[in-house]
């Protein structure tokens, strides 16, 4: 797919509802971390509408790509994104965090199609993004895995292990995301527990590092 | 009981998870730098390249294997039980046991009879840790070959199992034909004057207590709790009601171990009194197995004094 400016358009279109829907599901639930749900929007939008292959027919699609929201608190995000892309039903993000839905707090793969991951205990979602790398090898199949990362979670030590693995087994088929917001929920990152330079870290693990600033 | 042959769990574990892996290709095994001593190297010189080892880092290792497990893969994952399940228990909650996937975690090493290496590698709390995770099966095998029937059953659960296993060379208890049925215990002779529920290498020392017992026309029971979840509550009932005393051993801590487990089946089936040995909420030290089995009363003879007042 060609990036045009009809396509552009689009995208926005479908980020502007996403978040959107952020607000409102946050706001029915009066619960909910919105910050770094909204943060991660525009990425979420473009891995969904652009570059990821997800079929909604087959969501266990063997072949296809896989997400793994290792930020699980950004759930309202990927809810409100799978429910654009048609795997949630829009009436169901009203019923976010409440009782016997099926979009839980955060993440869960056992009740939600197109979730590939259940996380919400921060620093574990890389591992498990790299056991699916690990599988796409052994099986010689062609499919990619995305991992988002909080540039809080990051002061997970599991996040460095899990680097370090990454690059040991040379896992060319998985693309690691890390939304610099620059906050945490004690505060800014770089007083509440700096992991600075975070590009130069994951060169140093073995990483090729494409940094893209907030314009 | 053959006790002329002496074989470590984790030696029969590394064999049974090779003779897996020539069944079937979906297993994998990972370890954390420790496959020599916990013997997936069997594995590993079979199967490279279905082999990972994740280097000195045991919560990217259980992580890595819930991944493989979304992609249809079945992973073993082993260290010593301290580190295959303390040092990652909140990566098995959320990771593997809430997710319900099919991963195994294989703890060797555990309990007291680690021996030398001492407290921070005895692991004495892990059928706690573990039997109190929902989707968690527990499996506690006692010889050589309840260990090879463990780990072939573990691969037919479609979820997690933990799978404890121990240092020591522990006697040959089965033969080799024993069929085992899922979560259901083994009982050794039918005596009356008390029932030893024994699980792992307290199995061997329970069975060689009933012998010595003999002796002083004390006729029991021995019941091989290798299920620890889930239990096996028809024995455990049926014990209660027609023996006179009931003793639980392990080498484990008395809190959430086996002898909880079984508290809590006598208190909603059978009340009755049950003596619990085990760790008893302490720490083990340095030594050879067979000095801390004798320090701790974790041997035959301390069943046997039990049972003789």
């Amino acid at each position: 797919m060609e990036v045009n400016e009809s396509l552009l358009k689009e995208l926005s279109k479908k980020a502007i509802n996403i978040r959107r829907n952020i607000i409102e599901m946050v706001y029915m639930a009066s619960s909910g971390h919105p910050g770094g749900a909204l943060s991660i929007v525009d990425i979420l939008t473009i891995l969904y509408f652009y570059e990821m292959k997800v079929d909604l027919s087959n969501s266990k699609d063997e072949n296809r790509d896989r997400f793994v929201l290792s930020k699980g608190h950004a759930s309202p995000a990927l809810y409100a994104t799978l429910a654009e892309k048609g795997f949630i039903k829009k009436e169901e993000l009203r019923k976010f965090r409440s009782i016997n839905s099926l979009l839980q707090g955060h993440p869960d793969m056992k009740k939600i199609p197109g979730v590939d991951m259940t996380t919400g205990s921060l620093g574990q979602g890389l591992s498990a993004a790299n056991g699916m790398a690990l599988a796409g090898k052994l099986d010689q199949k062609s499919y990619r895995v995305y991992c988002m990362l909080g540039d809080g979670e990051i002061e997970e030590g599991q996040i460095w292990e899990a680097a370090m693995s990454a690059s040991h087994y040379k896992l060319d088929n998985l693309c690691v995301i890390v939304d610099n917001n620059n906050l945490q929920i004690d505060g800014e990152i770089s007083k509440v527990m700096s992991p600075y330079p975070i590009d130069k870290k994951f060169e140093a693990f073995g990483f090729e590092v494409l940094r893209n600033r907030w314009s | 009981m053959k006790p002329e042959i002496k074989i470590a769990t984790r030696q029969s574990f590394g064999e049974a998870l090779k003779k897996l892996g020539d069944e079937n290709e979906n297993i994998v095994v990972l370890d954390a730098d420790l496959s020599s001593a916990t013997k997936t190297e069997i594995f590993a010189k079979a199967y490279p390249e279905r082999f990972f080892d994740m280097g000195i880092a045991e919560q990217d290792m259980i992580g890595t294997a819930a991944g493989l497990a979304t992609c249809g893969k079945i992973p073993f994952a082993s260290s010593f039980a301290a580190f295959a399940t303390g040092r990652v228990y909140d990566q098995i909650r959320a990771s593997i046991c809430y997710p319900n996937l099919n991963v195994k975690i294989c703890g060797t090493h555990a309990g007291i009879t680690v021996g030398e290496d001492g407290a921070t590698h005895q692991m004495l709390e892990d059928i706690s840790l573990m039997r109190g995770l929902p989707n968690m099966t527990v499996l506690c095998p006692s010889d050589d070959i309840s260990t090879k029937w463990a780990v072939e059953e573990a691969s037919k659960i479609n979820g997690p199992v933990y799978i404890r296993l121990a240092r020591a060379a522990t006697p040959v208890i089965y033969e080799e034909n024993k069929i085992f049925t899922f979560g259901k215990a083994v009982q050794f002779g039918d005596g009356t004057d008390a029932t030893v529920f024994a699980t792992g290498v307290e199995v061997a020392e329970a069975l060689k207590a009933q012998e010595i017992l003999k002796g002083y026309n004390i006729d029991i029971r021995v019941v091989d709790m290798l299920s620890i979840k889930p239990i096996d509550k028809d024995i455990i009932e049926r014990c209660a009601m027609g023996t006179d005393r009931l003793i639980s051993i392990e080498d484990h801590s008395i809190i959430g171990g086996l002898g909880s487990a079984i508290a809590e089946v006598l208190t909603e089936r059978y009340p009755a009194k049950l003596k619990r040995m085990g760790m008893q909420d302490t720490f083990g030290q340095s030594g050879k197995a067979v000095d801390l089995m004798n320090f701790y009363k974790l041997n035959a003879e301390a069943i046997v004094k039990e049972l003789k007042n």
